[in-house]
């Protein structure tokens, strides 16, 4: 009972950020039909933006581990991640939006690279793990033999924040009814009034900025960061876009919780903790296999 | 109004049209026929920004377009009901009329268009809240017609809104279409496979054959055309 409730904690947490992540490779997804290979490691520099950020926020609010710095740390980092996204789809997908999609997704891949070995660079981050301070004062709370930390309840509440304002955004905006309607069909949009090419930077931004958060909370957890540490949940996110259905945001959330305590708990069992990879990957092929649309995806069809 | 000169537009190798000219004045319904493939939705969308042209002008309200993205072709009044109506098939009816206004700042207006729509197309006010892509294709072709009326057209470019619709709906969008050029003042270009329609309800007409303009006139002397009711009218 204990082992349970200790393994549904602690895929909860995973399982959060992998839907945060996930969100971002089904946005852009949404709207561009490709995957970002970059997106994990946007989700590095998130992390690293806030480790360089951390002394200057706590010396300027005079004092470490406060919420208004925490939250000025997180807010600084998204934007800066969000900038970035944008950048990344102006200078290296953009020219290529006439091109085939495999163009672009190799392309995406090349991106990831040179952000991966740049960051390893000396004069960069350093290919060595460093440590991550801690941006929040941290309590850890007993239940029988429960044992879980403020940080553990901080990821899924900051998830479920996070997921209300990307619902809020893209089902009651003006702009998320705009991204929807590029996702359907670019050039009917356009006929709208709408410019293209400013919602995809939006999608981007915003995908970049809840990579950035999803970043953040993943340092928390874990013991450093380095150049490398998107790479791991970045594959994991995706597949959980693929399960959740890719293009389809509720289905992000779904498949990354689904990933997340599938995780936890098959890994949990000792003869299979060192099969979680495989794990992932199984539930991939699994679902390409059998539901390659993915658990909420459906296929739209359109009348002639 | 719009006036083109000398438009050519190719895709890759494929020449789709060569030299098109044309003109449609303020406050008139002018329409384009011609056969499959010659050039129609081209011109159309050549106009709207979708298509780009190699060669040629257009011009709109006095002012050259021709290298303007769609958006902002759009802002100005132009709107395009395109081939296959393209209306978002994820979006709900209400939604769709939304995008149409897109660019709409002025909430009563908005508020009074969509009741001006909803009194045309009564049907889409019992469907608002139904994903458009659950609507038949004649309701589809209603929406598209309501949204691009949500734009505040001065110009309204309709490609072949009877496509695929039944016979006795036809008419009916084609009363609407006259009546909306009455009372809300709207020039229209109308694109039709369904020549005899289209030659009723306009004032002038362009046959267009292979991305050329073979002959124009009144629709009226068209429609009495010896080789336009061989070729168009089936008679
Ligand atoms: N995206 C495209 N790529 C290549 N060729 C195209 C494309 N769109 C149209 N064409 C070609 O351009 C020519 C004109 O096409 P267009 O769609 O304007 O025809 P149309 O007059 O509207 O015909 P219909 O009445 O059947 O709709 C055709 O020969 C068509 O094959
Ligand atoms: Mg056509």
């Amino acid at each position: 009972m204990d082992w349970l409730l200790q393994q549904s904690i602690n895929g909860l947490g995973l399982g959060s950020i992998y839907a945060l992540i996930a969100l971002g490779y089904t946005m852009v997804y949404g709207v561009l039909r490709f995957i970002n290979f970059a997106h994990s490691d946007i989700l590095m520099l998130g992390a690293f933006a806030a480790f360089y950020l951390e002394p200057q926020v706590s010396r300027l609010l005079g004092g470490p581990e406060s919420v208004l710095g925490a939250i000025l740390i997180a807010a600084l980092a998204a934007g800066l991640c969000a900038l970035l996204g944008i950048l990344i789809e102006f200078l290296a997908y953009r020219p290529l939006r006439q091109r085939p999609r495999l163009a672009v997704l190799i392309t995406a891949i090349g991106v990831s690279l040179f952000i991966e070995f740049t960051a390893q660079h000396d004069k960069v981050f350093s290919a060595k793990t460093q440590f991550f301070p801690r941006l929040l004062p941290e309590h850890t709370f007993q239940w029988g033999q429960v044992f879980f930390s403020s940080t553990d309840l901080l990821v899924p509440a900051v998830t479920a924040l996070m997921l209300g304002a990307m619902w809020f955004i893209v089902q009651k905006t003006r702009t998320g009814t705009a991204m929807r309607a590029v996702s359907f069909n670019q050039q009917a949009a356009s006929l709208m009034g709408v410019n293209v090419n400013r919602i995809i930077s939006f999608t981007f931004g915003l995908g970049s900025a809840l990579a950035a958060i999803a970043g953040i909370l993943y340092a928390m957890k874990a013991p450093g960061i380095e150049p490398l540490m998107g790479v791991q949940p970045g594959l994991r996110a995706f597949i959980a876009a693929v399960l959740g259905g890719i293009g389809n945001l509720p289905g992000a959330v779904v498949g990354g919780l689904v990933l997340g305590i599938l995780e936890t708990f098959l890994g949990g069992i000792p003869w299979l903790s060192s099969y979680r990879d495989g794990i992932a990957f199984a539930i991939l092929i699994l679902i390409l296999l059998f539901k390659p649309a993915g658990l909420l995806g459906k296929a739209t069809v359109e009348k002639v | 109004m719009l006036e083109i000169s000398d438009l050519s537009v190719a895709y890759g190798a494929i020449k789709a049209l060569h030299g098109v000219s044309l003109r449609v004045p303020p406050g008139s319904i002018v329409t384009l026929i011609g056969a499959n493939g010659a050039g129609t939705s081209t011109t159309l969308r050549a106009i709207s920004g979708l298509a780009k042209s190699s060669s040629g002008r257009i011009r709109y309200d006095g002012q050259d377009i021709t290298a303007l993205p769609p958006h902002r072709i759009v802002s100005r009044g132009l709107c395009h009901v395109p081939e296959g109506r393209m209306v978002f098939a994820n979006l709900s009816v209400q939604e769709n009329l939304q995008m149409g206004a897109y660019l709409q700042r002025d909430r009563a207006w908005i508020a009074a268009q969509t009741d001006y729509v909803f009194s045309l197309f009564p049907r889409l006010q019992e469907r608002c809240q139904q994903l458009a892509g659950t609507l038949s294709g004649g309701e589809q072709q209603m929406l598209a017609i309501g949204r691009a009326l949500l734009g505040r057209p001065k110009f309204l470019m309709l490609d072949e809104p009877s496509l695929g619709i039944a016979p006795l709906l036809v008419k009916t969008i084609f009363e609407k279409i006259v009546e909306i050029n009455r009372s809300q003042g709207l020039t229209i270009l109308l694109v039709e496979q369904n020549a005899n329609l289209a030659l009723e309800v306009s004032s002038y007409g362009y046959v267009l054959e292979t991305g050329k303009v073979i002959l124009e006139g009144p629709s009226a002397e068209l429609k009495a055309n010896p080789q336009v009711q061989a070729a168009y009218l089936g008679i």
